[in-house]
């Protein structure tokens, strides 16, 4: 059986086509302003990489925050049973997942079978998600590619006083005119966002096995400071955790 | 059209003062009040408790600089110099940073007495709305602080904020709140308090065909919800009164003061001086306690 999982994300739709529980194919589009067009395309890009035809797809999942625009979805998933699913799927020994995205940040409690025992979100403060990086990239005018190892070369913390995206921005711009060496102020910043990740996770309680979905995984700066604060010896990452939730979501629409 | 340079939206009138009828010479006491803000510094001087001289600018990278910058800046037209100054206090923000200072009196304190000198005595609830912060302040005749309530965390309601959004809007911010107005229907307020999620959300808005003057109010409306739940909790006694930049905006205003159901006090002095003009008062009255210099 072949499933399309779509998750339509506030900066990137994603889908992944998977074939009797493997994954065959991953396409990402931009979400931007026509979210329709952007799971069009990105269905497109993930049936090529697959190499598939489209009716192939006996049932498609949807989630993400433009779930709605899903008009092909056969089901729609929830983001937190999407990530929780996900997680079974890429590590079953898993009992904890956190996915940031660009916009919002969610954490969930399961237990073995999958089921969600608590759950935590942040939509309301950008200083929670990816959008915090990217501005601090920009303020620091670094490659956010380039931005996380930065931070791994650093052994100098320093605190971080704002905690607002929009504040935090000043204060670099401040720290760079006070000639603060750039690797540190990375390291600050990646501190910072795990930090609070690490408050989300805690709201549903630390339970390892724990697994991290979302674009900002990708971070080696993050994900350093995420497993240094979080006092674990690792933390389970899929290859491209930014397909985590369309994942889920297949895996989801596999079982109806 | 190729624009050599880009407009800066954001960048409010930076402006000084000198009352033409005020002569510092034979003055008692000469005092002298810096706030520095961070994003905006000022410096008040006064003749013997009346304000002589201001300076309003942006505040920069380095603190010690922004006061020096701000007094040189309001003492521009005159040829009074600080070392003929009785008493300095250094407040806001970067009130540690102030080289000049004697000593240093907290923001709340200084917008307080600041709001009771433009205002007067009848003041009891004073709103800051500044650069990175908005305060609510409650206070008895005097200007002494009795109570307050603040926000320094997040941005919305702040002026960076609006700050943003003309940018983002390419709206010159002194504009802002006109504009705003300037639509045949009030819209729904952004549903988004972050500024950053807002901003998204504002740009969703325009695609969807709303004018930027729609955007702008949606904008300023929830700003001034925002600053709303502020008042609530601490509570609103008349009179009221506002200091601090966002004064100017009457996007945000107008929108808050119909949301209370209460006029706020008016005064024809720069709002955003309020704190430096407690300052130099707190500085006069130490003065009459015989601790000014020399």
């Amino acid at each position: 059986m072949i499933t399309a999982g779509i998750d339509c994300g506030a900066k990137n739709t994603k889908t992944v086509i998977i074939k009797d529980g493997k994954i065959i194919g991953k396409g990402q589009a931009i979400t931007g302003f026509e979210q329709a067009m952007a799971v069009k395309a990105s269905f497109e890009m993930a049936i090529k990489n697959a190499g598939i035809e489209p009716k192939e797809v006996e049932h498609i999942g949807g989630t993400g925050s433009g779930a709605k625009s899903i008009k092909a979805a056969t089901i729609q998933v929830n983001e937190i049973k999407a990530m929780t699913v996900a997680a079974g799927y890429f590590f079953p020994t898993s009992r904890t997942v956190a996915d940031v995205g660009a916009e919002e940040a969610r954490a969930a409690k399961f237990d073995e079978n999958g089921a969600v025992i608590d759950f935590a979100i942040n939509e309301k403060c950008a200083a929670g998600s990816g959008a915090f990086i990217e501005s601090m990239a920009r303020a620091l005018e670094t490659p956010l590619a380039e931005l996380g190892a930065l931070a791994l070369s650093s052994d100098n913390p320093i605190p971080l006083n704002a905690q607002c995206v929009i504040f935090a921005e000043s204060e670099v711009v401040g720290l760079i005119h006070a000639k603060t060496e750039i690797k540190d102020i990375s390291r600050a910043i990646h501190d910072a966002i795990a930090s609070r990740i690490v408050s989300l996770i805690r709201r549903v309680g630390v339970n390892p096995d724990i697994v991290m979905l979302g674009g900002l995984a990708h971070n080696p700066g993050f994900t350093t400071a995420l497993q240094r604060e979080l006092g674990v010896d690792k933390i389970f990452i899929p290859v491209d955790p930014e397909y985590g939730s369309a994942v889920g979501a297949a895996v989801v629409a596999a079982r109806k | 059209m190729v624009e050599a340079k880009k407009q800066e939206f954001w960048r409010w009138a930076e402006t000084n003062w000198v009352d033409p009828d005020i002569r510092w010479e034979g003055a008692e006491f000469i005092t002298l009040g810096i706030d520095v803000g961070s994003v905006s510094s000022q410096a008040v001087i006064m003749v013997d408790g009346k304000i002589y001289a201001w300076g309003n600018m942006r505040t920069g990278s380095n603190s010690p600089n922004s006061a020096r910058n701000a007094l040189k800046f309001a003492l521009e037209k005159t040829t009074l110099t600080e070392d003929k100054v009785h008493y300095c206090i250094g407040t806001g923000y970067g009130r540690v940073n102030v080289p000049m200072g004697d000593r240093t009196v907290t923001e709340i304190a200084c917008h307080a007495r600041g709001a009771n000198f433009f205002y007067g005595s009848t003041v009891r609830t004073v709103l800051d709305v500044g650069g990175q912060d908005i305060k609510a302040i409650r206070c008895d005749e005097k200007g002494k602080v009795i109570n307050f309530l603040m926000n320094d965390k997040c941005a919305a309601g702040t002026g960076r904020g609006m700050e943003v959004f003309s940018d983002l809007l390419s709206v010159p911010i002194g504009e802002v709140g006109e504009r705003s107005y300037k639509v045949e229907k009030e819209p729904l307020a952004v549903s988004s308090t972050c500024v950053v999620y807002a901003k998204s959300e504002a740009t969703g808005l325009l695609r969807k065909g709303l004018s930027t003057n729609e955007v702008l109010a949606a904008y300023c409306s929830a700003m001034a919800d925002r600053i709303y739940s502020l008042l609530e909790r601490i509570g609103v006694e008349p009179e009221f009164a506002i200091t601090g930049g966002m004064a100017k905006n009457k996007g945000v205003i107008g929108r808050l003061t119909k949301k209370m159901g209460l006029e706020p006090l008016k005064t024809s002095w720069d709002t955003q001086l309020a704190g430096a003009a407690g300052a130099a008062l707190f500085g006069y009255a130490l003065c009459h306690k015989g601790r000014g210099r020399k």
